[in-house]
């Protein structure tokens, strides 16, 4: 997901508080950043919230990879709003994290020194304009199926930009199908180009999804939290489900040889992702590691004149402020 | 080359303009200074790709729906673009970018201000429609300009060296030619001379504050608007741009 493998933290609090918090969150009460709340808590959701504000910052740069090369004035114009949102949503969320006592800056420090992830999938390339089209049917067709659930969730500054942002996701989903609808009813490269986004964006979707919940050793106290709503296997079987059909629809070959309805079980059953592979791009050896965290870094320091100016103006504005009254 | 109507070649210019500057503008999605800045960035590109959308649809329409406005935006080379050299140039750093930025929507709320009262209901429309978001881009633009301007000494230098670089690109935007003055004469587009004096108000005011300094030199490149001589970055902005229609001809994207 857009928060892949969150650590939780053993939480060493007064047992009475603990539960009296728990209870609230067994009720569906929302946390307010002012309410009393678990270190535990705070330091996972910093780290999941972070991670996944991250995610929306370096997920605008494989896409803004084709903005300048966009096919029409229409689906440039639909790009730059999709990465524009994807700013927005970045936004949201780390002002949802800074309610925790953290900084936009230190999280964005911790990006950029490797301390902190963001989601597997933005290690790999776009390719074509077909890659535009399974982006947005598949990496944001994986990513609603965790935020829908998210928006549920116990941190009321979390859930609340949750909802905001599913709203926006669900366009960006449709549009990215539609590029693939129309890719599918194209030209023979056309066709191609679509079958090949899907070949090589399928697996590393499923890997959203995180390693299966038996080797997901954090799972159980984000959930007791309400801080993770659904177990890894549960979504990725979701959204197997869910994208077959439409895979077939296009007339595109979904990339696994095992994949068979299981009538049993009302799902499909499908290959696993590859994790060693998965655990690689983690370490930083995926296709584009370095290229995104290099852009990240590049745009951060390039951009350290400019912050500086701005702030030594707004402070010389204040100053000038404070002098005429 | 000027085409055989100069209401055609006026909308190019229009149209172009905004579409090379969108272009610029959208390379630096993901690569901004901060988040906001990367939001408004791409806020600007989508505003400018929209305003093309409009010009260069009316301009396909003008020239008898032999072409669309995808047809116009992707398909002509160069030398049939009407866009202005200030517009092609390179975004340099932050500060470069946004003085570009800035000199262009100056003249370019000017202009809309005037084509809202245009002869050809078609442009006043779409005008009318522009200059509400060209007002909010100036109005940023400024802001950033006399922000870095009258920031720290860094900045200040990069903005004085930006504004030097790119004011003899400024001319071109007002200095009529045989189109613009077509133009003026049946009331399509006002007088460019007339908007010079609303121009140097505005950015004298904005400098001042932003304690930059304008070039005390007229010395204005030209060949954009005309075609007759482009940049060289224009060509390498198309090769990107064009790339997908070129590769796969009457393809549908």
């Amino acid at each position: 997901m857009y928060a892949q493998m969150i650590k939780s933290e053993a939480t060493q609090d007064d047992p009475e508080k603990l539960a009296a918090f728990q209870a609230r969150i067994d009720a569906n009460e929302k946390i307010e950043p002012k309410d009393w709340m678990p270190e535990g808590y705070r330091k996972t959701l910093i780290r999941q919230i972070g991670q996944h504000a991250h995610s929306e910052i370096v997920g605008q740069l494989p896409e803004g990879n084709w903005i300048t090369r966009a096919p029409t004035l229409e689906r440039k114009a639909i790009l730059l709003a999709k990465v524009q949102d994807e700013a927005g949503h970045g936004l949201y969320l780390y002002c949802a994290a800074e309610t925790l006592g953290v900084t936009r800056d230190e999280l964005t420090e911790m990006l950029l020194d490797g301390r902190m992830k963001y989601s597997s999938i933005f290690n790999y390339p776009t390719l074509t304009w077909a890659d535009m089209g399974a982006v947005g049917w598949l990496v944001d067709g994986a990513a609603i199926m965790n935020q829908v659930p998210l928006q549920r969730t116990s941190f009321g500054p979390y859930s609340r930009s949750m909802i905001r942002i599913c709203k926006e996701e669900s366009f960006h989903q449709r549009q990215g199908y539609d590029i693939m609808m129309k890719m599918c009813k194209g030209t023979d490269a056309q066709k191609r180009m679509a079958q090949n986004a899907l070949d090589r964006m399928w697996f590393p979707s499923l890997m959203m999804f995180g390693p299966s919940d038996a080797d997901s050793v954090h799972s159980e106290q984000s959930m007791k939290w309400k801080i993770k709503m659904n177990g890894n296997d549960e979504l990725r079987q979701k959204f197997v489900d869910q994208t077959v059909p439409q895979a077939e629809y296009l007339g595109l070959t979904v990339p696994d040889p095992d994949l068979t309805w299981n009538e049993e079980k009302g799902g499909y059953d499908f290959s696993q992702p590859d994790w060693d592979e998965f655990y690689d791009v983690l370490k930083g050896n995926g296709p584009c590691n370095k290229e995104r965290l290099a852009a990240r870094n590049k745009a951060w320091d390039d951009g350290a004149w400019v912050r500086e100016g701005l702030m030594a103006h707004a402070e010389k504005k204040r100053a000038a402020k404070l002098a005429a009254e | 080359m000027a085409s055989a109507d100069p209401y055609f070649d006026f909308l190019l210019r229009m149209g172009d303009n905004t579409l090379i500057l969108g272009h610029r503008v959208s390379e630096w999605c993901g690569h901004a200074p901060v988040i906001e800045e990367d939001i408004a960035l791409a806020n600007t590109a989508l505003d400018l790709i929209g305003q093309t959308q409009m010009w260069l649809g009316l301009a396909a329409e003008v020239e008898g729906k032999i072409r669309t406005a995808d047809d116009l935006a992707m398909l002509r080379d160069a030398w049939d673009f009407r866009s202005a050299l200030l517009v092609q140039q390179p975004n340099g750093d932050f500060g470069q970018t946004l003085m570009r930025q800035f000199l262009f929507d100056a003249w370019h709320l000017e202009m809309l201000k005037g084509l809202i009262k245009s002869s050809e209901v078609r442009v006043a429309e779409i005008a009318a429609k522009a200059v509400k978001e060209v007002q909010y881009h100036v109005e940023r633009s400024g802001d950033t300009v006399i922000g870095l301007g009258d920031g720290t000494a860094e900045s200040h230098a990069k903005m004085q060296a930006a504004l030097d670089l790119l004011w003899p690109f400024v001319g071109e935007l007002f200095t009529p030619d045989a189109v613009d003055d077509a133009m003026t004469a049946n009331g399509i587009a006002p007088d460019l001379n007339d908007l010079r004096t609303a121009f140097d108000t505005h950015i004298g005011s904005v400098m001042t504050e932003a304690t930059l300094t304008i070039p005390d030199s007229r010395f204005a490149h030209k060949g954009g608007k005309s075609g007759f001589q482009h940049s060289e970055h224009l060509g390498h902005i198309l090769t990107q741009m064009q790339w997908l229609q070129r590769a796969y001809p009457g393809a549908s994207w």
